[in-house]
């Protein structure tokens, strides 16, 4: 990864712990988050137009369940729309969390270690956001286990051959890896919480959860074991997912689609974006947690890294699409790099230039990466580039292909975007969840960061660990 | 029992307690219901009728009265229920194969809106009610029937002529009169400048070298244009067994499907064909006051010098075709021109019309509308037709009639007429009736019913038979009384049965006769009517190519059936050249007013390349404001502009309103960008060896030929049939009538305006067209899609629950029960023909339209993805057929949907395993390629490229 030679010849300028922390004021710190300081004003608010939206989004389910994918605004040529491009892009999203717990993990970046909570839970729900639209946007939902092999009556398997029938896969088991390395992470600080909480039932809930951990040596020993098995049983997937669903798109015929750039091009501009979406949560949740303190400027300068970095691999396959189409002289492949250029959709089309191309270029600048106000700006612009990618991938590919006869137009309705949108609601509705009953940074791993006292050594080497 | 009674009254009820509730129940529920419900006996056949066989079809030849000249056909019934209208290859006219109205009529008879009782005053009243007050209406005038006026549309019914004439001998003092909004007036007036009489030119173009089409869609619309379709195509084909093509001219203001096929088309407005013509006819020899071809504008002059030459070249093997609704002048001069080139006779022949009584059908309505003023009208009997909507505006008829004081209407519809009647009458579809009727070369049919009327639906005859007492007279027996007096035979059941299974009488076929020219014919022509430009421009009015003048304007399979080479459907549109919008700044779907002397009228813009300049084309039989559900209120009503004295050919103003109005096409970009689509090559290149434009057209080589290279493994083969398609793009002229028949063979829902609008139209077989070349003389091309069946199908392979599979016979199959509807294979479908069920399109609830349905094929529902399937279920009956008689499937015994209807024959389908195969023969001819073959999917259905046969000489400049 391009952020390896970074942090391990890491600027000795920022720390990746603020000093003055021994091990108690950061269990008392990150545990009172949950346990002490309780639901603010705030927190009701954003949890509460989280809720709002999921509402939004039940509704948009029902009517859809109701009448049919009719609602939104497909047609013969442009059939798949919104919910391909969301689905690309959450799960594009959800490269992050992975990536930062498991791949840099094993590459011993222990900066990764305070983010690497929220960056994970921020993961799992990206994919329960992506896991949403496959379903809805069959024509009949209610047969979506067909793509499932399991045995019936009817004799039947799932057609093996089809993109779609990876993607189950791809999908169902990078959630679950995702889901239980996040678990698994979590157990320990569990128990911490489960140790510090003074009602009853809080504690009763976090002990359960805890599955009984008491700290032991063999605890520990058993843990360090499985949590690093997983991490390599996640890092596969974090390129596989990526790539499968980039399948989707290389395995057809259609310009534009049917490229072998896909799935690399694919798996950086999901993280890309995941780095950006990490980025989007951690600045405010820092801001208004007070957590300057282990989420430090470094943190994000070398996230603003890596995403400068992913981004000029996407700048790359958006050169390299525009150069084979050129070099291909297929007619069709010419036309579609032209029409994205100038044809109706060319204002998308630039706008994820500019989004994806030309503001990260902002990002060289040590200065612009230490300007938090401006970076949450960046990766928001990133978020919405990587939105426009999908888009456009995936809508003008479709809607002016081989015969000219059948070119027609795209235009999302009311159903589209209240999905949409309600996906949003639902990721940040449990994200406020999240922030309010667990630990948003990990606890343990924290601690060992923790310099032993008269330690002079200002990075940590690794060696620490329990 | 325990379960159906009330909880409470369980257990405890004893027998007697039971008996006395229920009594009492039923006592109460009798009241009620006081009165005594006739007896109705019902008969189930405990033997069925010989040849009935449970799902096995039987076929009926009746005829389709329609404007003009019927449509002999054969109706496919399913238990009784009429389901699909194919050609009646029997019929010495020449109509194996149907219009697309024909196709439409199924729905026309099931359609729920059709009027279903009678009415008095709005209200629901009943038949003996009806008699009663038509009796009482007939004793208050005098024996003579003074006051009585009874309104026919064009009658070409020989008994009901035959009927209302016995009828008027009872009251002379009564008048018959016929009115038609799209009539042969011009025509007759025509014919008689020319001959002094009135005849029908039929053209025959087995010998015809060179064609002239002034204004003429003769391959489209006319009550002869199956035939000639057919016959033009198969002149078009000519070149494959080593014949010369025949070369068609096309002078017309609105792009047609016959000047698409044309090699050199003119689209000129109204105005400038009169003059035009004028200058050809002089120059082929005619006696007509005209200028030199050398005077005329260069652009012009080369493109007629051409044409004179080729015309006076084929003397006798030439022929020149005037629209029906061209100006009298222009029918009168082409009536000339074939005279001074010896065509007459040759390959233009002339008949007796058809019409039992021609009249000048708008005179004819002026009169009444006179009568109707002046007070003399006591009875107005309107048998069909929908005179208040469809007559000029000046005469306001609709207005006028309801001043009568007895006025009753007979029509499938209630309709604007109806509403203005005291008395609606539903009448029988001719699907469900006794009937005769001619087609255009004069040989009667029987119209025989292949369902007994849905509703309380009466006849024409039954009600003229009740005009003139003879009340309870079925058409039945008038009909076949009728014959039995005309037959002059011994054994008069056989022909009756012989003529209804053939369905058509034989010796009733007119002879052709010969005509001399009018001396004075050249004082007679007048002066061409005047040019406009600028502010003012024609306003030429046509029928509507589906819905023709309205009267299908609830049918909505014509509605949703895109119009050739526009594509729009549910509207009419006003359609102008690319130049006349630019000068008027006049922008695709903008609403414009078009005003004339009679009134004004607002209609959304269509740019039409090779549409005439200064000129608007807008097509009749829209803004209707009483036809049903889905035919009121679309479009405008052109009919305003139309006035009694001017006919067919207005003058106007048009002006933007600045607003918009959303057109549904369903197609939106008519130029192949450079794109090897449909390939077009002329007779010489072909035969040259230099054929395939491929190589010159767009620089890459491969196009259209399969890589030799490929890692797909190839198709293993197959002993039994491989089915596959062939297109002719030579012959197809876009009238998209294999649209509508494949409607109608595979339960195709339609989806309305607003689903067309979104692009979610669910034909499986679609007529694109583009236009290449210059804007105002484009080459206008057609290409018919279906599925292309591919035997390396994109869609097979992406499909995560194998709904669709490949067959051994080579069809690419949809599973509708399997399909979980991803969309994917729409998405890997190169040529975009899959269809998906977006919302549940297919009306599942409207009795009437569950006994439409084609029993042998599935209604699809929401969700699932659908496709042109080759007429599966057509194969699968001649393989069980073949099978019982223990033989292979015959060549040629497979007849697809769309195959079967088109009337030029531009579809092909066999079995590709057999050499002799029709199939087989045409992919092994030089001009066939297969649509994007470079892709390596192999599609199965493939294409004759178009050949034309165009004039060297006009090709220079």
């Amino acid at each position: 990864m391009t952020s390896k030679d970074q942090s391990t010849t890491a600027a000795p300028g920022d720390p990746i712990l603020a000093p003055g922390h021994d091990l108690e004021t950061i269990t008392d710190k990150i545990s009172s988050l949950v346990l002490a300081r309780g639901a603010s004003r705030g927190w009701y608010v954003g949890a509460g137009l989280g809720l709002l939206l999921v509402m939004l989004l039940l509704v948009s389910l029902a009517y859809l369940l109701l009448r049919g994918i009719g609602i939104w605004g497909l047609n013969n040529q442009i059939c798949w729309g919104f919910a391909i491009v969301n689905f690309v892009w959450w799960i594009g999203i959800g490269h992050a969390g992975t990536l930062i717990s498991a791949i840099l993990l094993l590459l011993k970046q222990h900066w990764r270690t305070s983010i690497n909570r929220f960056a994970e839970a921020m993961t799992i729900f990206a994919v329960i956001c992506a896991g949403i639209f496959p379903l809805i946007h069959l024509g009949r939902p209610w047969l979506a286990h067909w793509l499932l092999p399991y045995p019936n009556t009817m004799g039947l398997w799932p057609q093996f051959r089809s993109p779609l029938v990876w993607d189950v896969f791809a999908v169902s088991t990078y959630a679950t890896v995702s889901a239980l390395f996040w678990y698994v992470g979590l157990v320990p600080d569990l128990a911490t919480l489960r140790d510090r909480a003074k009602r009853p039932l809080p504690r009763m809930i976090y002990a359960f959860l805890s599955m009984g951990w008491r700290g032991a040596t063999h605890h520990w020993d058993r843990y360090e074991t499985a949590y690093l098995l997983l991490a390599g049983l996640a890092t596969p997937l974090v390129i596989s997912v990526h790539s499968v669903i980039a399948f989707d798109f290389a395995v057809s015929v259609l310009p534009g689609w049917h490229t072998t750039i896909m799935p690399p091009y694919f798996v950086a501009g999901a993280v890309f974006s995941g780095f950006a979406m990490v980025l989007t949560i951690a600045i405010p949740v820092r801001a208004i947690y007070g957590l300057q303190d282990f989420i430090t400027m470094r943190h994000l300068d070398n996230m603003a890294k890596v995403m400068l970095g992913t981004g000029l691999i996407v700048a790359y396959g958006y050169l390299t699409e525009i150069f084979i189409a050129w070099y291909g002289s297929n007619g069709f492949e010419e036309f579609m790099i032209k029409n994205r250029m100038v044809g109706p959709y060319a204002p998308a089309y630039w706008s994820l230039i500019l989004c994806n191309i030309a503001v990260p270029q902002l990002l060289w600048s040590p200065s612009v990466r230490r300007n938090t106000r401006l970076l949450l700006a960046i990766a928001l612009i990133v978020n919405i580039g990587m939105w426009l990618e999908r888009f456009i991938i995936v809508v003008t590919s479709l809607h002016r292909d081989f015969l000219p006869s059948n070119w027609d137009m795209y235009a999302p309705t009311f159903w589209d975007w209240a999905t949409y949108a309600g996906t949003i609601g639902l990721f940040v509705l449990l994200l406020f969840l999240f922030m309010r009953f667990m630990p948003v940074i990990s606890i343990f791993e924290m601690r060992t960061l923790v310099e032993p006292a008269g330690h002079e050594d200002p990075t940590p080497t690794g060696e620490v660990e329990p | 029992m325990k379960d159906y009674v009330a909880p409470h009254l369980h257990e405890e009820v004893q027998r007697r307690e039971f008996l006395r509730l229920m009594s009492a129940s039923l006592a109460l529920g009798g009241l009620g219901a006081c009165t005594r419900q006739p007896t109705e006996r019902i008969y189930p056949s405990a033997r069925s009728p010989e040849s009935r066989i449970p799902g096995k079809p039987l076929f009926f030849a009746t005829a389709m009265p329609m404007t003009g000249g019927a449509q002999p056909i054969l109706v496919e019934s399913h238990m009784g229920r009429p389901t699909k209208i194919e050609g009646n290859p029997l019929h010495p006219g020449g109509f194996a194969a149907t219009t697309a109205q024909a196709q439409a009529a199924v729905l026309g008879l099931y359609d729920p809106d059709r009027s279903q009782v009678v009415k008095h005053d709005g209200r629901i009243s009943n038949w003996p009610a009806f008699l009663g007050s038509l009796r009482e209406a007939l004793d208050g005038l005098d024996e003579q029937g003074t006051g009585l006026r009874i309104l026919t549309e064009t009658v070409l019914s020989p008994s009901l002529a035959d009927q209302l004439w016995s009828l008027l001998n009872d009251k002379p003092a009564a008048v018959w009169l016929q009115y038609e909004p799209v009539n042969r007036d011009t025509a007759r007036v025509g014919a008689k400048l020319a001959f002094g009489e009135d005849v029908l030119p039929i053209p025959s173009f087995e010998h015809a070298d060179v064609v002239l089409a002034i204004d003429s869609d003769f391959m489209t619309t006319g009550p002869a244009s199956v035939r000639l379709a057919r016959d033009f195509a198969a002149r078009r084909r000519a070149h494959e067994t080593g014949a010369k093509l025949c070369r068609l001219y096309a002078i017309e203001s609105a792009p047609s499907p016959t000047g698409s096929m044309a090699d050199h088309r003119l689209g000129l407005s109204p105005a400038r064909i009169d003059a035009l013509v004028r200058v050809i006819a002089r120059a082929v020899g005619a006696d007509v006051d005209a200028p030199e071809v050398a005077s005329l504008p260069a652009e012009h002059r080369i493109w007629v010098e051409a044409l004179v030459a080729d015309l006076t070249a084929s003397r006798g093997r030439s022929v020149v075709i005037a629209g029906e609704l061209q100006a009298p002048a222009v029918q009168a001069l082409a009536h000339t021109m074939n005279a001074a080139l010896e065509n007459a006779g040759a390959t233009i022949h002339y008949f007796d019309p058809i019409e039992m009584e021609p009249v000048d059908q708008v005179a004819s309505l002026h009169q009444l509308v006179d009568e109707i003023e002046a007070g003399d009208v006591r009875a107005l009997v309107i048998l069909g037709g929908n005179p208040a909507y469809t007559a000029p505006a000046d005469l306001d008829f609709g207005e006028c009639m309801s001043r009568v004081p007895f006025c009753a209407h007979l029509a499938l519809h209630e309709d604007e007429t109806s509403q203005r009647c005291g008395w609606h009458v539903p009448e029988a579809h001719f699907l469900e009736s006794w009937s005769d009727t001619s087609a255009y070369d004069g040989t009667a049919s029987i119209v025989q019913p292949l369902i007994a009327p849905l509703y309380e639906g009466r006849t024409s005859h039954e009600i003229v038979a009740a005009l003139a007492g003879f009340v309870g007279k079925s058409s039945y027996e008038t009909v076949r009384a009728y014959w039995k007096r005309e037959s002059f035979t011994d054994d008069f059941d056989a022909l009756w049965a012989r003529s209804l299974h053939d369905g058509w009488l034989a010796e009733t076929a007119f002879e052709p006769r010969s005509v001399s020219l009018s001396p004075d014919l050249a004082v007679n022509l007048g002066e061409p009517a005047p040019v406009f430009e600028g502010d003012r421009m024609e306003v030429h009015l046509r029928p509507d190519p589906m819905i023709w003048d309205g009267r299908f304007a609830n049918n909505g399979w014509l509605q949703e059936l895109p119009k050739p080479i526009t594509a729009l459907t549910w509207d009419n549109a006003a359609l102008i050249s690319p130049v006349t919008a630019r000068r008027l700044r006049i922008e695709r779907e903008e609403l414009v007013e078009i005003e004339c002397e009679r009134g004004k009228v607002e209609a959304a813009a269509l740019i039409v390349p090779g549409h005439a300049d200064d000129c608007v084309t807008l097509h009749l039989g829209y803004g209707r404001t009483k036809a049903g559900k889905l035919g009121s209120g679309l479009g405008c009503d052109a009919f305003r502009l139309v006035s009694s004295a001017a006919g067919w050919s207005s003058v106007g103003r048009l002006q933007s309103t600045g607003r918009r109005y959303r057109l549904a096409r369903t197609q939106l970009h008519h130029n192949m960008e450079g794109r090897d689509i449909v390939r077009s090559e002329n007779i010489e290149e072909l035969s040259s060896g230099s054929s395939s434009t491929h190589s010159e057209s767009s620089g890459s080589e491969d196009q259209h030929e399969e890589r030799e290279h490929t890692l797909l493994a190839p198709p293993a083969p197959h002993d039994g049939p491989a089915w596959g398609m062939v297109i002719d793009l030579s012959t197809c002229m876009g009238c998209n009538a294999c649209v509508v028949a494949c409607q109608s063979e595979n339960n195709i829902p339609i989806v309305g305006k607003e689903e067309v609008l979104r692009g979610r139209e669910m034909h499986w077989i679609r007529v694109d067209s583009y236009f290449e070349g210059h804007e105002s003389s484009p080459e206008i091309l057609h290409q018919p899609v279906p599925c292309m069946h591919c035997e390396n199908a994109p869609c097979e392979v992406v499909c995560p629950v194998g709904a669709t599979v490949h067959s051994a016979e080579g069809l690419n199959d949809m599973v509708y029960n399997r399909c979980v509807g991803t969309r994917y294979c729409e998405a890997n479908c190169p040529y975009k023909v899959r269809r998906f069920n977006f919302y549940r399109y297919a009306d599942f609830e409207t009795p009437s339209l569950k006994m439409m349905r084609n029993p042998d094929v599935t209604v699809r529902s929401r969700g699932v993805m659908e496709k042109c399937t080759y007429c599966v279920q057509r194969i699968n009956e001649a393989r069980v057929r073949a099978k019982k008689e223990g033989r292979e499937i015959r060549n040629g015994e497979v007849v697809t949907a769309c195959q079967g209807v088109c009337p030029s024959s531009a579809i092909a389908f066999g079995d590709l395993n057999d050499p002799d195969s029709k199939v087989s023969r045409l992919r092994s001819l030089p001009q066939h390629y297969g649509l994007l073959a470079e892709l390596g999917v192999r599609p199965r259905t493939t294409y004759l490229s178009r050949v034309t046969d165009k004039n060297p000489e006009v090709e220079k400049a």
